[in-house]
């Protein structure tokens, strides 16, 4: 466990303890005051530890995330900003970790890339391509709001499904329901429709 | 204030923020196992032959020693598997259980030593030697899964490594309360089959507990 020296802790970090401990408590403004905070001390450390700048994103959600799981093993009386450096350089190491693996299966070849012929490519393909987009799109609207959510977060804004938990404010359960519900109406509309 | 990428999630964590109860301090968690595993001690001394026991721990001081190393390695081990579920834990606490463990594992080696200087010492056969590894696997169950439950009520970003050092102490506490049905003196097949058991247990730990850990990582804490 990290301590700092409470004569070394200047009014930030106080505030910023205090903040956590009313967090704990259940206030939600003082939460989210001290996430928006966070989000500038968590890219600092993502880049001082090695994190590219267009991977900082990743990072501050994977710490504002773990911040939240993490919130009842926090102390008061201790450091909240060293506790926030060492999850976020925690973090950033396993973000950094995950990019090294990927870039060990993956190599960097635009020219290879640009040349290669797509023997699939097809003139007409736009054309269909968006006619299926337009029928998707109107299927999608007929579904019931909630279904509908559970399509735009998961599938087509790609989220994860903790993060669609986090922002449309439903459990994990219920959006796979959805999604599941969703995905079946679909597949029934656009038989039809073909 | 200039809107962030951030501002959905952030205040869906706000929307999502319910009163916690915070964690008392690792130590004190680590206690609250630790009377579990003793409770379960006392249950199970109601089994045993005690004057047998006793018996064989007055006739081989090593074995005290023994019992000793991994009592204390439980405790260590259980004490370090709480301070590294914190997300802001040191990993060094993986070798507060050193200590103990090489108590254990060299008081255990002595009694090996002490069996080819006394003949006349019960060795375990093979099937004894199973039964050993049965117990300290089935025991292991509860235990595992008991020390699971609390150290997931915490955030580790070291899963694989506290999961393990929880194996630790649990196999450890488990090889303790073996002492209880254990009627044979210490020799290297003896030795070499608790060893196989603690290494099942721990992997299993580590295997299975670096799964809780991370399926539970973003779940709301209890």
């Amino acid at each position: 466990m990290i301590t700092a020296d409470p004569q070394t802790r200047n009014t930030d970090d106080l505030r910023r303890s205090a903040q956590m401990a009313a967090a704990q408590a259940g206030d939600r403004a003082a939460y989210e005051a001290l996430l928006r905070d966070c989000v500038p001390l968590i890219r600092a450390i993502a880049g001082r530890v090695g994190v590219p700048p267009d991977r900082g994103d990743d990072v501050v959600q994977d710490v504002l995330l773990t911040i939240h799981r993490a919130r009842q093993t926090f102390d008061p009386g201790r450091s909240f900003t060293a506790w926030l450096r060492v999850i976020a350089e925690r973090r950033s190491i396993d973000l950094l970790r995950q990019v090294g693996r990927h870039s060990a299966r993956e190599f960097h070849a635009p020219l290879a890339f640009e040349a290669y012929p797509d023997e699939g490519a097809d003139p007409t393909r736009g054309v269909e391509q968006a006619e299926v987009s337009d029928r998707v799109n109107d299927a999608l609207a007929t579904l019931p709001p909630r279904q509908r959510e559970a399509v735009e977060a998961l599938v087509l804004q790609e989220q994860s499904l903790t993060e669609a938990a986090a922002v449309t404010r439903r459990t994990k359960v219920a959006l796979k329901v959805n999604l599941h519900r969703a995905l079946k109406a679909l597949r029934g509309k656009l038989q039809r429709t073909e | 204030m200039t809107a962030s990428p951030h501002d959905a999630l952030i205040r869906g964590l706000a929307a999502d923020l319910q009163p916690v109860r915070r964690l008392p301090p690792p130590p004190l968690r680590a206690l609250g196992w630790l009377g579990a595993v003793a409770a379960i001690a006392v249950a199970l001394a109601v089994f045993a032959d005690m004057h047998a026991v006793w018996g064989r721990m007055a006739a081989a001081p090593d074995m005290w020693l023994a019992v000793l190393g991994s009592t204390a390695t439980a405790v260590l081990a259980g004490i370090a598997a709480f301070e590294l579920s914190l997300p802001d834990a040191r990993r060094a606490w993986a070798w507060l259980p050193l200590p103990g463990a090489v108590l254990w594992v060299g008081a255990s080696g002595f009694g090996c030593l002490r069996a080819w200087v006394l003949p006349e010492t019960h060795v375990a056969v093979l099937d004894e030697s199973r039964d050993c590894i049965l117990f300290i696997v089935a025991l292991s169950v509860p235990l595992s899964a008991l020390l699971l439950m609390m150290l997931r009520r915490a955030c580790p970003l070291y899963p694989g490594l506290t999961a393990a050092i929880g194996g630790l102490a649990v196999a450890a506490a488990a090889a303790t309360l073996l002492n209880l049905f254990h009627p044979y003196d210490a020799a290297a097949t003896d030795l070499v089959v608790h060893i196989v058991a603690v290494a099942l247990v721990v992997l299993a730990n580590r295997m299975l507990g670096g799964r809780v850990f991370a399926a539970s990582h973003f779940a709301t804490p209890m």
